[in-house]
């Protein structure tokens, strides 16, 4: 089995090698590099322990997003705290830092409802389980935001496999043409479930699609939370101030399966995996604090005890949400409930 | 067709007549200058040409171009992105250029916005304008009905007028409602039909159908430009002694139950028409929904009569065959009356 193309690709941004060595400035202060750090390590708690809560049947089918920790903080600590985010089923990491309160994170995935139902000053739709469907809301949210005079605009996470969807397309275009605010981040895991990079595009990089668009198109080392975070917080600064969109491609590699419902070792090689544990984006950061100090196992050991807890608390609370009403299904389809619901909902509430 | 087939319309004093495309554009305008939030977007739209059939002509004007934007030919582009404009509490207006193409938006239609209540307990208040409709000589790709896929998917509203005075009416009630609704004219009645239209506020509330016309032995229900076909066939059969009771839906979800099964006892005699092709279309609901709900007031069988199992031909000897029209229709009545 061959390597996938993301590991041998050029022309990638680094700033903090995989043996955690700076090659470029820094572009954040150690504060801010041990939130990330912070950030990380409770977003790695919250995907493990979701993968072993899925096990034992009180999770439904999860996708996880181990090695991905760097693509998703290092982007999302470049927004502002009310700018729009729309990502995917893979995205929690990212949304939870964009205050997605965790608890309906899990409620989403132990089938309670209120799992999309987002706490008003939250500007962060629900993951989309369609591929490639929600880029497009991004746009839309971007240029009402504009419309409407305020200067907040939408990041959208989507894979590499959604590249291949007409929405890519239509989204990318539509935003580039009318310069909406809208940051683009791919992050190209090499893999869209079974099928390789080199087998979903036949360009070389996902970055460079861009071009075609009229938009620029980084490509970073997506386990560098250091490149992601500066190519995001430039993408952000253009769509704040009206020069239009852009594409980052995060390089990363999906450690674990597509979800809990498939096996990767049937269609990619321990091999390639191995090299992306050497590139693994927390622990380059944990030697880059450590070595400035900022990092010792006594932190370690408070900060995974904090995401223990703090990942206990939200699944505690999401199971404990009351099971919904009939009610709730049929009145909550429409602003009101219209005759044939009203009709359903007394069927239902009369069956047996 | 220059004359509104003898219907009663809603009386109003200070009505004049327009023609159905006016009613269409009097509704957008008035909801535009009432509420900023209204907006108008799709292909061609703005600018100085107005929309294929020219129904936003003279908005990007009056407006300017933050409220009446073009569109890249992208309709699943479009479409999403006013799902994401409407939860910020826009409320745009898409213009399909034909409803042929809103195939092109569909995922994004009953994935996202047909869904996002339900999921986020959010509103996306849009309103598709799908000009539909054939017998026109369109051919397979301008001329379709596509309503049934939409009456189908939960969490959407599905109107389709047949008068101007509905036109403006059910148009400005589906801007000012909630929900994602599909508002489906008929584009063969954009010109050819003139009739009174209420000046000023006009609303017709969705879900709500008509009767058009009061009769004793047939009931035959309808919407859209369909109607005109059926009120000419009540006229042709009532020389022959039978008197045909016509129910216009105007709305296709929520239906009008109360008013359908109603009309359905009234004559305990039913035909359900639509331009559609008639295999699991909007027909097939209401006769199931009369079967269900009034079989002992029947005194026949529920007749439907769609479209054929077929493309919309281009030919036009072909079209007629495809369509159901008056003399079909006369003919499905005097058969069903003498049951």
């Amino acid at each position: 089995m061959r390597f996938t193309g993301a590991l041998t690709s050029p022309r990638m941004r680094q700033i903090l090698t995989p043996s955690g060595a700076l090659v470029d400035e820094a572009p954040m202060d150690d504060a801010l590099a041990s939130r990330l750090y912070r950030a990380m390590v409770f977003a790695r708690t919250y995907d493990r322990k979701s993968m072993a809560l899925q096990k034992q049947g009180r999770l439904a089918t999860y996708a996880p997003f181990e090695g991905q920790e760097a693509a998703q903080a290092g982007s999302a600590a470049a927004l502002e705290v009310d700018d729009w985010m729309v990502g995917t089923y893979r995205d929690a990491a990212a949304m939870w830092m964009q205050a997605y309160p965790m608890e309906l994170l899990f409620a989403g995935r132990t089938g309670h409802e209120h799992g999309g139902r987002v706490p008003e000053h939250v500007n962060v739709l629900p993951p989309s389980i369609t591929v490639g469907g929600h880029m497009v809301h991004a746009v839309g949210l971007a240029w009402a935001e504009r419309l409407q005079g305020s200067s907040r605009i939408a990041l959208t996470y989507f894979g590499d496999g959604a590249t291949s969807e007409g929405d890519f397309h239509e989204a990318m275009n539509m935003a580039a043409v009318q310069k909406v605010g809208t940051v683009f981040v791919c992050q190209n895991n090499g893999w869209a479930i079974s099928l390789p990079t080199a087998e979903q595009t036949a360009t070389e990089t996902i970055a460079e699609k861009a071009i075609a668009y009229g938009m620029p198109g980084v490509r970073v080392d997506g386990n560098d939370v250091f490149a992601v975070y500066a190519a995001t917080r430039e993408a952000v600064g253009r769509a704040r101030s009206g020069e239009g969109p852009t594409l980052i491609e995060a390089v990363t590699y999906r450690m674990g399966p597509h979800t809990t419902a498939d096996d990767p070792g049937r269609y990619r090689s321990e091999a390639d995996r191995e090299e992306w544990v050497r590139r693994d984006p927390i622990e380059r950061l944990r030697v880059y604090l450590s070595e400035r100090g900022r990092w010792d196992e006594d932190w370690q050991m408070r900060i995974e005890e904090q995401a223990s807890s703090e990942v206990e608390r939200a699944i505690v609370l999401a199971e404990s949400l009351r099971a919904p009403e009939p009610e709730e299904m049929f009145g909550a389809m429409f602003a009101e409930i219209p005759p044939h619901l009203a009709e359903q909902l007394a069927e239902a509430k009369a069956a047996p | 067709m220059s004359d509104n087939f003898g219907f009663t319309e809603t009386p109003a004093s200070s009505g004049r007549e327009l023609t159905y495309l006016e009613a269409i554009a009097e509704a957008i305008r008035l909801e535009m200058e009432r509420d900023e939030n209204v907006l108008v977007m799709g292909e061609d739209v703005g600018g100085g040409f107005g929309g294929a059939f020219k129904v936003t002509k003279g908005l990007a004007e009056r407006f300017g171009d933050r409220r009446v934007l073009n569109t890249p030919i992208a309709e699943l582009g479009f479409t999403g992105m006013a799902s994401g404009m409407a939860l910020m509490g826009l409320r745009p207006i898409i213009e399909m250029q034909f409803a042929d193409f809103i195939s092109t938006a569909f995922d994004s239609i009953v994935q996202f916005a047909s869904t996002a209540h339900y999921r986020m307990d959010a509103a996306v208040p849009w309103v598709i304008r799908a000009p539909s409709d054939g017998g026109i000589r369109s051919g397979p790709f301008h001329s379709q009905n596509p309503e049934a896929w939409f009456v189908h998917t939960p969490g959407l509203k599905v109107v389709a007028p047949a008068t101007p005075a509905d036109a403006k009416g059910l148009l400005t009630a589906a801007i000012r409602d909630d929900n994602p609704v599909i508002y489906f004219e008929a584009k063969p009645l954009y010109r050819s039909l003139k009739s009174t239209v209420p000046a000023g506020e006009h609303v017709v509330p969705l879900g709500s159908a008509v009767i058009r016309r009061h009769g004793t032995d047939v009931t035959v229900i309808s919407y859209g430009s369909m109607v005109h076909q059926v009120s000419a066939a009540a006229e042709a059969v009532e020389a022959d002694g039978i008197s045909t009771m016509v129910v216009d839906l105007r709305s296709l979800k929520p239906l009008d139950v109360e008013t359908i099964l109603e009309a359905a006892a009234s004559t305990g005699k039913v035909v359900v028409t639509h331009a559609a092709n008639r295999m699991a279309g909007v027909g097939a609901e209401i006769a199931a929904l009369i079967a269900e709900e009034a079989f002992e007031s029947l005194d026949g069988p529920i007749v439907r009569m769609g479209g054929a199992d077929t493309p919309v031909p281009f030919s036009p000897p072909l079209e007629d065959a495809y369509r159901p029209d008056a003399a079909k229709i006369a003919g499905a009545i005097r058969e069903l009356a003498a049951w």
